[in-house]
């Protein structure tokens, strides 16, 4: 098998379909063109960049660079789970809560694997490091932006609930505990969805452009289980973190609710 | 039995106070402001849910120097909205309540009614039959009786009044009405608008 190089040509084709879609909600009115046209251009301009930058990191093959990349995709995963929001806290101690579990959950995992199993030599070579790292921070992000808005959106509207049972003893983690259970399912529930769906419902994206790139199928899937379990991992442990610094943020010494520390965006 | 005695020292919370207060065992302070001057937040900041500035102490014993979670089982206020965690009442009660809901005439097949189908009123009682179960020496309650009709605001008043003098407990009563004030306390506090205490100490 090999590769069947696309052309700018083969492109445009495709973007013909989604043209067709924006025309057609254009006509039924649907309110949704200006956001889906903005959406598409949006992802053609951004992969372009990152592909002319992975171009250039691959060329390098220098730690530098590779971690400099890292850094960067970080920041903006970072920005992004804070900015799913509804209520923030204050001084942007969610940028740092989030990004810090990101950080933790996603380097660690990626770093072990390309340690421990995967064996690359050198480990940073960016042709494993960027991809394993990007697809465990989209989803850890995800994970992460949905846990902390269920968190703070069931204590903000549970507030006499948290108060009531600190009022009858409760230490703060026993106030939230119901809470902060519901802030953990809903940032694991996309991952639990997609390791039940895999194969079955889905064919994860991954997998499926490793295939049409070229790899046997087994190949495929094997990186595609290797990467499924890395994303459950990475994912439950850096929403577990951020729950964790999240839940501490909205109480103090005295284990008072402090929904002070909160503001409506 | 220890005798208890609760006191707040230059207590402010916001522009509410300072206020001193002591109540000694088996004593009922009766407290009453305009509506808006601070009355919750007062026994919210004794009870530690809030920051505040001057301190309180339980038999000499400063709310710092003990865990939060430990002087709010012992200083435990009572909110006037009652709120509620599980689906029926029986999972907020730990230990034996029956006593209590019979002082309240309330049956005990009510701990496995669905919340939201208790009157007000039934869960005014529930609540504060939850807060004794736990056996506070202090009690901070806020409008208590606001939902019940004479008959129960006569059972409320009898059953804490046995409690104070049982347990030798003191307690702190908020309410609108002069009435029952000076029927369950023994001395009285009175806020202006603005959250200052009407006389200087409101011992």
């Amino acid at each position: 098998m090999q590769l069947i190089s696309l052309s700018f040509f083969d492109l445009a084709l495709a973007a013909i379909a989604v043209l067709a879609l924006a025309a057609t909600t254009a006509a039924m009115k649907l309110g949704v063109t200006r956001t889906l046209l903005v959406a598409a251009v949006r992802t053609a301009a951004q992969l372009a960049l990152v592909g002319l930058i992975l171009e250039a990191v691959f060329a390098q093959e220098r730690l530098l660079w590779v971690a400099l990349m890292a850094f960067v995709m970080l920041l903006l995963a970072g920005r992004e789970a804070a900015s799913r929001q509804k209520r923030r806290f204050t001084g942007g101690y969610g940028f740092l809560a989030g990004t810090a579990s990101m950080f933790l959950s996603s380097f660690v995992t990626a770093v072990a694997t390309l340690v421990i199993v995967i064996r690359v030599e050198p480990w940073y070579t960016p042709q494993y490091a960027i991809p394993l790292l990007g697809m465990l921070l989209g989803n850890t992000m995800t994970g992460i932006a949905l846990a902390i808005d269920r968190l703070t959106q069931e204590v903000w509207r549970g507030a006499n609930v948290v108060e009531t049972r600190l009022a009858l003893g409760a230490s703060a983690s026993q106030a939230i505990a119901d809470m902060r259970r519901d802030a953990m399912r809903a940032g694991l529930i996309p991952m639990l969805n997609a390791m039940a769906a895999a194969g079955i419902i889905s064919l994860p994206g991954m997998m499926t452009g490793q295939i049409l790139a070229g790899s046997p199928p087994w190949e495929a899937v094997k990186y595609q289980i290797l990467i499924m379990f890395l994303i459950a991992a990475g994912t439950g442990f850096g929403t577990l973190l951020a729950v964790e610094l999240g839940t501490r943020r909205l109480f103090d010494e005295r284990h008072r609710l402090r929904l002070d520390r909160l503001r409506r965006v | 039995m220890s005798t208890t005695r609760f006191q707040a020292i230059g207590l402010a919370t916001g522009a509410i106070g300072p206020v001193d207060i002591t109540i000694g065992a088996s004593e009922c302070l009766g407290l009453s402001a305009p509506s808006g001057a601070g009355k919750t937040r007062l026994l919210r900041a004794m009870a530690d849910l809030d920051a505040h500035h001057g301190e309180c102490r339980l038999d000499g014993v400063a709310a710092v120097d003990m865990p939060a979670p430990e002087w709010r089982r012992r200083v435990a206020f009572l909110a006037a909205e009652s709120a509620w965690w599980a689906d029926t009442p029986r999972p907020h009660f730990e230990r034996d309540c029956a006593p209590l809901l019979d002082a309240l005439d309330l049956s005990i097949s009510l701990l496995d009614q669905p919340i939201e189908r208790l009157s007000s009123g039934q869960k005014q009682r529930l609540a504060l039959a939850r807060t004794l179960a736990l056996t506070p020496d202090v009690l901070l309650l806020d409008e208590p009786t606001a939902n019940l009709d004479d008959r129960n605001i006569e059972r409320v008043e009898r059953l804490v009044g046995d409690y104070l003098s049982n347990r030798r407990a003191c307690c702190i009563w908020v309410s609108h009405d002069r009435a029952q004030r000076e029927r369950v306390a023994s001395s009285q506090c009175q806020l202006d608008s603005t959250g200052q205490p009407i006389e200087a100490s409101c011992n």
